[in-house]
């Protein structure tokens, strides 16, 4: 760890204020945070302390949706009844992730804005175009068995790791911010994390200074909520291949379905070929393959992540069945 | 005294007995108080100064400049050890030794090529990221598979099994078998991940050095430092009071202990050093992968005539020992024809070395696999086919078992475990999406004896003071120990002052390969024997007819206080154990039965256990609890082997990808839903004079063979590489529905 300067923000625009300083990070639970700036993947000159700001309730918005505050706890939004009872995806998708502890400490702004597990990007002795541009990307090569099969570039190959992300996804959250001037924005979910392409190191749209205040869910939509998160043991494990989804079907039609996935691509991921296959169609092995044909599409393994390919097909088997049974 | 003889009846064998009862243990306040101190937390002076290691970040070179100026630069820096100005050390191997920063050249990743000291610890850490160095890379073999063409023969070593052993004509015999089996199996690198990382705090007093270090056997570590530091052994002193798991990882001593020594000399000031949860995967020891070739030759009724294991693992070219994991294949079953080989091969990675059962836990995931894939061949019950092949003797040694009651522990564990209900063809029963399977697998491992001594005072007011350089790693030692001296003088548990982790105590075994209990608890009875012979000389009775109990001793109808009987100043007595010809006549082993049933996800093919019974004969148990709890351990382990644990080597760099817990993966409570250990009642005479046998590597001793059994009966995958992840059975699984 190296030596920063740390301030606790009293307000929302002090903090955005204090940020435009180049070398400054947010830090809200710090769990991510810490462990990168003690292996020095992170090192900021200045830590801006958002914990006491006015950002950790929940409300109801006035179109019949809920607006999440962005020191909002893990622990605190995956109980909230509102939450269980309307966006039952995005409860069981929070308690899938990390364990109980810091799920307390975890909050919802600093788990969209997690970095990659990617061992290769932990190790600063290796090469890592996400860490350090321009160094190349030893997971390529290397053990990739976590590592993404689709949304990849030849710079970078990691996966985002949030559970709670692929749930926002599948709900169309929105990222609300507030920029070091004072301006506030919306930034579709979908829009918010950014593909490697050439510059793996920029992981999302916000600028400088720009901070999470709230993440606003819209309305649910209709239909069964399933969150199936696939991993190597049963707890405390990110995932190889998750399923967010949302699907409306009766007497075997399916009438509309949201698919999100984790641990495939570089962001939450979700294909709306996929979904537009699905809606209408009859709730069959034919549908299900097809709306996989346009998930994967694309889809590329690079040696020891090949499994993931063949494990997402079978897993949207499954959890499609699940959702469209009668 | 040393183990020559059987042991007749002795005061354990007294009915009251407080040795065996499920006794708390007695450190457990002191541990969930956070009273007891570690290796790291003790003496907080002033003076205090804080080490960090800088690993050697290539496989295999040399180091060609290392640029100290701005980690010197940097505040609160006091000293920068490089193999420029560290003195020179005594050598051996990884067991004798561990000199440091000796050369310029790397051996392994992860060797430390440097250790920064500085006031504070965040300060030693941050300055120890700005030391450049700068490397020569040379190729180096790293990958065990790739490298099986360079595999030799260890040396016989004294005092240890040879690599190699054959009785009859396995060749002929296997090739003329009507029944072959031919599989070869892989294990994973593994890695101890025990709860507390190594640490040392090195104090110097003169020429005098005082190391508070995580090290299970102290007075080992005592001689290996002086041996490394070239100093007289009296004027090491090791102290570890309490220890945060070890599992083979604290043996020997590390780098941690070494590093704060020199630097704290070079000072003269206390240096204090933790190793980093992700350092500690490279810097220490860890279990090597092998590769395991199993062949079992029958008869048409499934009894072996040939059995052959041969096994590669790999260590440094420096190293000599190996992962031997034969050596149950050598006594478990019957068999006229048997061959087992072990082979090294040298490789550049950090060095390889004990892990909590080393041979048996890797080595009877390959025999009881294969015991399994036997059973299935000749359509046979998996326990039948090993009741078939129960021995009456030592097979290869061909001299008797000291107690042996493996089909006891098959047969009550499948009356408990409801081993009548598994359906014996596999993929046959679901629930729900899962498809679900039992396993069953023998487990089996050595039971050894170490010297060890003891002291005892019985003082006036009622105390009696044991001392040991024994060490308690969170096995439930202190609790033990405190139970047979309670036993042995008639006195309650609270009378007893146990003290442990110090090696200004006499000499003891240490903890490690089972050996532990059964060593330091057989000097610590010898002790009170003497001390119970002194008693009744001084209350002038029979020393063979006075009994102990409630603080007096009684003899002929007369009865005295013991506190009556020790003069001002207490009386003492010492105690030794050592091995002997027992261990030469009678073939030793621990031995017990596993049973998992698991589900396997049709879809996904996630593997979980569901519930998991081992069921044991290891001798006297000396605490229901603990001893339960060892074996709970152990069978966790099994499943960690089974499913989820290994180290992924990159052959690039030569170092383990996965080097943290959030990717290298134990069992967590999820994982681990119903599990039990019973403990069937045995007596083992020639065992030591407790009747005892180790018990603290049994439970991991073909835990995990009896997850892959079982998952084969879920859904018919056999997977021979080890650990079983959902991508290994993800090929066999049914098309969806």
């Amino acid at each position: 760890m190296k030596a920063f300067t740390y301030e606790r923000a009293e307000t929302i625009t002090r903090a955005a204020a204090a940020a435009v300083k180049p070398g400054t990070k947010f830090i809200a639970g710090g769990t991510n945070l810490l462990d990168l700036m003690k292996l020095q993947v992170e090192t900021p000159s200045q830590l801006v302390d958002i914990n006491r700001l006015p950002l950790d309730k929940i409300e109801d918005t006035s179109d019949g949706g809920l607006r999440i505050g962005a020191t909002v706890r893990n622990s605190d939004l995956a109980a909230d009844p509102r939450v269980r009872r309307r966006y039952g995806v995005l409860s069981r998708a929070l308690l899938s992730g990390a364990s109980a502890q810091l799920r307390n400490k975890a909050t919802t702004g600093g788990n969209l804005l997690q970095r990659t597990r990617c061992y290769y990007f932990y190790d600063v002795t290796k090469p890592c175009n996400k860490r350090e541009p321009g160094s190349g990307c030893a997971a390529l090569g290397g053990f990739n068995r976590i590592h993404a099969v689709l949304g990849t570039s030849e710079l970078c190959i990691a996966t985002h790791p949030s559970d709670m992300a692929v749930a926002m996804r599948a709900l169309d959250a929105n990222v609300e911010t507030l920029d070091a001037e004072g301006k506030a924005r919306s930034i579709p979910i979908a829009d918010f994390h950014r593909f490697p392409a050439r510059t793996p190191q920029i992981e999302t749209m916000l600028k400088p200074g720009e901070i999470v205040t709230a993440v606003t869910l819209p309305p649910p939509p209709p239909g069964t909520q399933i969150y199936r998160k696939v991993r190597d043991r049963a707890s405390y494990a990110f995932a190889l291949v998750s399923v967010a989804a949302i699907v409306d079907a009766a007497g075997g039609r399916i009438r509309s379905a949201r698919l999100a996935f984790g641990g495939l691509a570089s962001k939450p991921w979700r294909v709306a070929q996929a979904e537009e296959r699905l809606a209408g169609a009859s709730a069959d092995a034919e549908a299900f393959d097809g709306a996989a044909n346009a998930v994967l599409d694309g889809a590329r393994g690079y040696g020891h992540n090949d499994f993931k390919v063949p494990l997402a097909r079978r897993t949207l088997r499954a959890v499609l069945t699940e959702a469209t049974r009668a | 005294m040393d183990m020559n003889a059987p042991i007749g009846q002795n005061a354990l064998d007294d009915p009251k007995s407080i040795v065996g009862k499920p006794l708390d243990r007695i450190d457990g306040r002191l541990k969930v108080t956070g009273a007891a101190r570690y290796a790291y937390e003790f003496a907080q002076e002033t003076t205090t100064t804080y080490g960090y290691v800088v690993e050697a970040a290539i496989g295999k070179g040399r180091i060609r400049s290392i640029d100290t100026r701005a980690a010197e630069r940097s505040p609160g820096v006091v000293l920068i050890l490089t193999h420029r100005n560290t003195p020179g050390q005594g050598t051996g191997s990884h067991h004798e030794a561990h000199p440091v920063l000796t050369d310029a050249n790397v051996n392994y990743y992860g060797q430390p090529a440097a250790f920064v000291v500085a006031e504070t610890f965040e300060q030693a850490r941050a300055a120890a990221y700005l030391v450049r160095v700068d490397y020569e890379r040379v190729a180096g073999k790293y990958a065990l598979e790739s490298n099986l063409k360079y595999a030799g023969s260890p040396p016989a070593q004294e005092g240890q099994p040879h690599p190699d052993s054959a009785v009859g004509d396995f060749t002929g015999a296997f090739a003329s078998a009507p029944v072959q089996l031919d599989v070869t199996y892989t294990t994973p690198l593994q890695s101890h991940a025990m709860m507390e990382p190594h640490a040392s705090m090195a104090v110097w007093e003169g020429d005098k050095l005082t190391l508070h270090t995580a090290n299970q056997m102290l007075s080992q570590g005592q001689e290996a430092v002086a041996r490394t530091l070239k100093m007289p052994v009296e004027n090491v002193r090791l102290i570890s009071p309490f220890i945060g798991g070890g599992f083979g990882g604290k043996l020997w001593v590390n780098a941690d202990a070494i590093l704060a020594a020199i630097a704290a000399r070079q000072l003269n000031r206390p240096v204090k050093t933790a190793l980093t949860r992700q350092q500690i995967f490279h810097v220490t020891t860890h279990r090597s992968d092998t590769v395991q070739r199993i062949r079992l030759g029958t008869d048409r009724d499934g009894r072996i005539v040939a059995i052959g294991h041969d096994v590669f693992s790999g260590n440094l070219p420096s190293e000599q020992s190996f992962e031997t994991a034969a050596m149950q294949t050598r006594t478990l079953y019957v068999g006229a024809n048997r061959l087992t080989r072990h082979r090294l091969v040298p490789l550049d990675i950090p060095i390889a070395s004990s892990m909590r059962a080393p041979g048996e836990a890797v080595g009877m995931l390959a025999l009881e696999c294969a015991m399994d894939e036997l059973a299935a061949k000749l359509n046979l019950d998996p326990i039948d086919l090993r009741i078939r092949n129960e021995p009456t003797e030592d097979p290869e040694k061909h001299i008797p078992y000291s107690s042996r009651h493996l089909i006891a522990c098959l047969q009550e564990g499948a009356k408990r475990f409801g081993w009548d209900k598994r359906n014996p063809k596999p993929g046959q029963v679901a629930d729900g999406r899962w498809l679900v399977g039992m396993g069953v697998a023998a487990a089996s491992r050595g039971n050894p004896l170490r010297t060890s001594k003891a002291n005892v005072r019985l003082d006036p007011d009622g105390i009696l003071t044991a001392k040991m350089a024994m060490t308690d790693i969170g096995t439930g030692t202190y609790t033990i120990m405190t139970q047979i001296a309670a036993e042995m003088l008639g006195l309650p548990p609270d009378r007893i002052r146990m003290e442990l982790g110090d090696t200004r105590f006499p000499e003891a075994a240490g903890s490690g390969g089972s050996f532990g209990a059964a060593s330091a608890g057989s000097a610590l009875f010898d002790a009170c024997e003497t001390l119970r012979a002194k008693l009744a000389g001084a209350a002038g009775m029979d020393p063979k007819a006075a009994r102990f109990a409630d603080g007096n001793i009684e003899a002929g109808g007369r009865s005295k206080r013991l506190t009556d009987l020790v003069g001002n100043a207490g009386m003492e007595a010492d105690g030794e154990i050592g091995p002997g010809t027992t261990l030469k006549d009678f073939s030793q082993q621990s031995y017990g039965a596993h049973f998992a049933e698991v589900a396997v996800d049709m879809d996904t093919g996630e593997i979980r256990l569901r519930r998991m019974l081992g069921v044991f004969t290891a001798g006297r148990i000396l605490n229901e609890k603990t001893a339960r709890s060892q074996a709970i351990g152990g069978m966790v382990f099994g499943i960690g082997a089974a499913l989820e644990e290994g180290l992924n080597l990159d052959p690039r760099f030569g170092h383990f990808v996965n080097h943290d817990l959030a990717e290298y993966h134990v069992p967590v409570h999820a994982d681990v839903p119903v599990i039990d250990a019973v403990f069937l009642p045995e007596l083992d005479t020639k065992s030591n004079p407790l009747k005892s046998k180790g018990i603290g590597e049994l439970g991991i001793s073909g835990a995990g063979a009896a997850l892959a059994n079982a998952i084969y009966n879920a859904c018919g995958a056999r997977v021979r590489d080890y650990p079983i992840t959902l991508d290994k059975v993800l090929t066999v699984l049914p098309v969806q529905a």
